[in-house]
């Protein structure tokens, strides 16, 4: 049988190019089918009681009252977890967290009880009825004081613990470093916060857990980024055995690392149907998202930069002081207890770098590593690109021109930084050019020279960020234990349709289009009839999911070399169905042709026809048309790039407009431009709302004021421009078709390219650097000389 | 999803069944008109009410008009009615300033005039724009009904002169030529309550200021009209020099208090500039210099 194909076009793409999203037909039509979208039959519903303070004992908790209301099946507390062992869980950093609170609440909001009930009104409606009693205790909030000697001890669970220390980390040459600050011509110092902020995905954290007790079955529907990951962890912690747990993210609204931790909220659900014997749902509200779950950034650092007085940055140092709030709920890799900050050095060819670091408890919510930060990378992307401004003031140079004249070369590439990171590939000076090409950018800064004039503020903000995304080798980085590389699975039909089965999970990003394209680019089968299957651990290989700008770099290096498996062995058919020799065939995407006689050709779907069918296939190979592999990354992918933010800012109201934002990315070979552009899209509103709106704050008691949408802000169109994107490729050596990964890219780099502009814009006043977030008030207070610390 | 506390739930098809019902199930129900204030409250339990009196098919509170020398709004009047209405922006154009930056669309489709001037948010702007227009409600009961200024009306946050058994149901503003009225609001993105606001009415007569007054919004209690501010206004000749100078005695007139939107300073500074920006505009307007 012979089917043809119509020829590849430009909307319709056999391989790489712009491509609608498979997936969206089923999301714009309402017809997606997310956790809160699971009904089971008999079904219960499941609240979380939370601590109304951030740190006290508890006396006595009596739930009588809300034992008997009516339609009430279950009320549980820590007392009652910890006699099957169950009040405290592992966290992805080695530490123990509570599942409910037993001896005291260390943060607010922290979970204390749960009812199951048979609807959700009647489950919220019973958690007034719970009496709790607590005994306050001062809580630590500013993290400046939390290794003071007289205050209290947060993790008093931990035993022989008499601080509130968490770990100390450092990377680099401090000696080396101190050297060249030491014989500098120009050093500059500069206080730089990265605040507290929260992914807020739209769609909160929840899960249905349905344990049948006679098989001893777990099915989990939850709002995980990472499935088989969390299944091995349940495993661990509960001691279900693993094959009898099966975990199903099924479409998920939007993650942004908020949704790799595991949760109390979850184990809870699955306590619940186990001690229940029925299906359990617990989703989240907004305010519980808000407060609870992994909060991202938190760090305090001081920078430093040596130079010389022409502007060549000789050593960047760094000391940090890290918020981890009460549980160490970090999500990196283990030996990466900082994520990778590591990469401060930033874009630049310097001599030294030195970074020590200092992680603390707090009476705040657990977390650190989310939002789209690429294990930390926000925050170093953020310091070195602030810092550099800072020098470029000092010496009075412009901020581009001091760019260019650091930039790693390309001939440098791979290029191994003073922290011990091997850069795989760039070309960083036409990327920045470009960018300042399609900025018109001196035409901007003379603009800005006359309205300087006139007393207007414009300001125009630079950032050169280089990415560390697609974790990673298994030799130096595992989460739990569990290795960071990941399966794939591919099996072509009779027909010559296909099913890829992949061990990420998309929760916006379009995987089921992407990685279509990446087998099809390989194998010539259209797009449309590849089926990617991902999501639920009964039918994907095993990996360790989507976080930290992994997919591309990871899982689609291992779609790309498992579709290339498979070719392989169709080209052996085809040397069968061609009576020609393997040698002799040359591959034209779809199809093998037999060299020097392009008629005589067999397509893919013919050899999926006769892996199949009926006669016999070559000595040796066996029927059918699949593989899989697991890939292990040789190395990171270093994605990189140019941003340029333009901002005017109202002299009299200190409101800041960013006028214009342009953004050239290089995230190597690019699958789908049109995904490539949304998803940089995303980031750049992500960074807007960092740099001049987030921030999840606290009073002095350790309450949070930031649990509502009305507190904490999202950027919207009106504060958003229109985005200017533009790219240029570079492609990764060591990865198979070259691409790098661009998840996080904007969000790493756009918030210094803001902040940058808007202390640009406020260089008449004297300013030397304002921490966001960057409201109109603290604008303002930095135009007095007022500018406070954002803790 | 947020769920609020068990209530009951009534629907009035009729100003007089409305306001009967209310008297009889007394001050554990509430009356309920684009609910965009009182949703959220009950979502977050800080508002519990027992009963909810749903007044949305009350038709006869739905227009604006013009009628004996005012502009007469019926309480039910959408944000969005109000935005649109030409009658409105061509006496008033104080309106359009302020519902172009009340919450956003969706907000404005629902909530109503009457809901704002009755849950009397601190950082609500209809008062302030209708304190300095010299604007009359109108509260109607079962004995009958009652028109009082705002002064009388907006007793101060979250607190007004409307009883439990009654309800407002008409916001009159007198019209006058020569006038002009403008709002202007800081925000820290488009939908958030204001960080500061501040509204200007004036009446002019050439370059003198007949009657003028300044209302503000987010910076305390009893700034909905400034008294000093329409003192010295009054028959003084326009210019930047009055604009400063009420600026400034708008900013002591009023008590902000440091939040997440700002600090008292900058809220002080920003009752001072707000202040001079629409009376600025607000002049211009009353001269025709500026649609």
């Amino acid at each position: 049988m012979t089917t043809t194909e119509p020829a590849p076009t430009e909307e319709r793409p056999i391989g790489f190019g712009k491509l609608l999203r498979k997936e969206d037909p089923r999301l714009i039509r309402g017809m997606g089918n997310f956790v809160d979208d699971i009904q089971l039959k008999g079904m219960l519903h499941l609240a979380i009681l939370r601590s109304p303070m951030a740190h006290a004992k508890i006396v006595s908790i009596d739930k009588s009252a809300a034992e008997a209301m009516e339609g009430v099946v279950a009320v549980v507390t820590g007392e009652d977890l910890a006699g099957h062992g169950l009040a405290w869980m592992p966290t992805l950093s080695n530490d123990v967290q509570a599942v409910l609170a037993t001896d005291k609440v260390r943060f607010q909001h922290q979970e204390v009880a749960f009812v199951v009930a048979t609807d959700r009104y009647i489950a919220r409606d019973a958690l007034e009825q719970i009496d709790v009693e607590y005994e306050w205790i001062d809580p630590v909030v500013d993290v400046r004081t939390a290794m003071n000697p007289d205050v209290p001890v947060i993790r008093t669970d931990l035993e022989g613990k008499t601080d509130n220390h968490v770990f100390d980390w450092e990377t680099g040459d401090a000696a080396a470093t101190q050297a060249v600050f030491d014989n500098a011509d120009v050093v500059v110092k500069q206080e730089v916060i990265y605040p507290r902020s929260h992914p807020a995905p739209m769609e909160t954290c929840g899960c249905v857990a349905d344990l049948n007790r006679v098989s001893g079955q777990l099915n989990l529907w939850s709002t995980t980024q990472a499935p088989h990951a969390h299944r091995t962890v349940y495993a661990l912690v509960a001691g279900l055995p693993e094959h009898k747990i099966r975990v199903i993210a099924p479409d998920i609204g939007g993650g942004f690392g908020n949704k790799v931790p595991i949760y109390p909220g979850y184990v809870c659900a699955i306590v619940a149907s186990l001690l229940i014997g029925k299906p359990v749902k617990w989703m989240e509200d907004r305010t519980e998202n808000l407060v609870t779950t992994g909060f991202a950034r938190d760090y305090v650092m001081q920078g430093e930069i040596a130079a010389t007085k022409e502007g060549k940055i000789l050593a960047i140092r760094t000391d940090v002081l890290a918020d981890h709030g009460a549980f160490n709920g970090v999500a990196a890799p283990v030996k990466y207890p900082a994520g990778f900050f590591g990469v401060f050095t930033g874009s630049y060819d310097i001599e030294a770098a030195y970074c020590s670091m200092k992680a603390v408890y707090t009476n705040k919510a657990p977390g650190g590593v989310a939002y789209a930060c690429s294990f930390r990378i926000t925050e170093a992307v953020y310091l070195v690109e602030r810092m550099v401004d800072v020098l470029a003031l000092e010496l009075d140079m412009d901020s581009a021109e001091l760019r260019l004249k650091n930039l790693i070369k390309e001939d440098q590439f791979p290029y191994e930084t003073k922290t011990g990171w091997v850069y795989d590939s760039g070309n960083y000076e036409p990327a920045l050019r470009k960018a300042m090409e399609m900025a018109g950018y001196d035409e901007l800064r003379r603009e800005q020279a006359e309205k300087r004039e006139r007393g207007e503020l414009m300001g125009i903000g630079l950032s050169f960020f280089t990415e560390a995304v697609g974790a990673g080798p298994r030799k130096d980085m595992d989460i739990l234990g569990l290795g960071m590389a990941d399966g794939c699975e591919l099996r072509i039909h009779p027909t010559g349709k296909a099913v890829v089965r992949l061990s990420v999970k998309t929760q916006g990003q379009g995987h089921e289009t992407t990685f279509a394209q990446i087998v099809a680019e390989e194998i010539g089968i259209p797009p449309e009839d590849i089926e990617v299957v991902h999501g639920d651990t009964d039918n994907t290989p095993f990996g360790l999911g989507t976080y930290g700008s992994r997919s591309t770099p990871v899982s689609g290096a291992a779609a790309a070399l498992v579709t290339r498996k498979v070719r392989d062995k169709a080209q052996i058919i085809a040397s069968g169905m061609l009576e020609v020799s393997v040698a002799d065939l040359e591959w034209n995407k779809g199809s093998f042709s037999v060299k020097g006689d392009p008629s005589k050709s067999v397509t893919i779907q013919d050899i999926a026809m006769k892996a199949h069918g009926a006669g016999d296939l070559p000595e040796g190979i066996e029927g059918g048309l699949e593989a899989q592999i697991c890939y292990n990354p040789e190395n990171l992918t270093y994605p990189f790039g140019a941003y340029i933010c333009v901002v005017d800012v109202d002299p009299g109201t200190a409101e800041v407009k960013v006028r214009r934002f342009i953004a050239v990315d290089d995230c190597g070979t690019q699958i789908n431009p049109m995904i490539i552009e949304g998803q940089v899209h995303g980031g750049l509103a992500d960074g807007v709302g960092m740099a001049l709106m987030q921030m999840i704050s606290f009073d002095e008691d350790g309450n949070c004021l930031s649990g509502s949408l009305m507190e904490y802000l999202i950027p919207t169109a009106l504060e958003t421009p229109d985005w200017e994107t533009g790219h240029t490729v570079t492609p990764s050596p060591h990865h198979p078709i070259g691409a790098k990964g661009v998840g996080e890219s904007a969000t790493v780099g756009s918030p210094p390219a803001v902040v940058n502009a808007v202390v640009d814009a406020l260089r008449p006043y004297g300013v030397k650097h304002a921490d966001m977030p960057l409201t109109p008030s603290r604008v303002w207070e930095a135009m007095q000389g007022n500018h406070t610390p954002p803790i | 999803m947020q769920v609020p506390a068990p209530f009951e739930y009534e629907r009035a098809t009729s100003v007089e069944q409305a306001i009967a019902l209310r008297a009889k199930l007394g001050d554990e129900a509430r009356f309920i008109a684009g609910g965009h204030s009182l949703l959220p409250m009950m979502k977050l339990r800080l508002a519990n009410p027992e009963h909810l009196i749903d007044i949305n098919d009350l038709e006869e509170l739905f227009y604006i008009k013009e009628e004996a020398g005012e502009i007469r709004i019926g309480a039910m009047s959408r944000h969005r009615d109000l935005l649109d209405s030409e009658l409105l922006y061509q006496h008033f154009p104080i309106f359009r300033d302020a519902e172009k930056l009340i919450a956003d669309p969706v907000v404005r489709n629902r909530g109503t005039i009457g809901g704002s001037l009755c849950q009397a948010d601190p950082a609500e702007d209809l008062s302030a724009v209708c304190a300095t227009l010299g604007a009359t409600c109108v509260i109607k009961s079962e004995t009958g009904e009652r028109v009082v200024d705002m002064k009388e009306f907006h007793v101060g946050p979250y607190e007004t002169a409307v009883g439990d058994a009654e309800m407002l149901t008409e916001i009159r503003i007198p019209t006058a030529s020569n006038g002009g009225s403008a709002y202007e609001k800081v925000e820290r993105r488009a939908g958030d309550w204001a960080v500061v606001s501040s509204g200007a009415s004036v009446w002019m007569d050439g370059d003198t200021i007949t009657a003028g007054r300044v209302g503000l919004a987010a910076v305390g209690d009893n700034t909905t009209q400034l008294d000093g501010v329409a003192e010295l206004l009054a028959g003084k000749t326009a210019s930047e020099e009055l604009y400063t100078q009420a600026g400034e005695l708008a900013a002591a007139s009023c008590s902000p208090q440091t939040d997440n939107r700002g600090t008292e300073a900058y809220k002080r500074h920003l009752a001072m500039e707000l202040t001079r920006r629409s009376l600025r505009r607000a002049v211009a307007r009353a001269q025709g210099q500026e649609a």
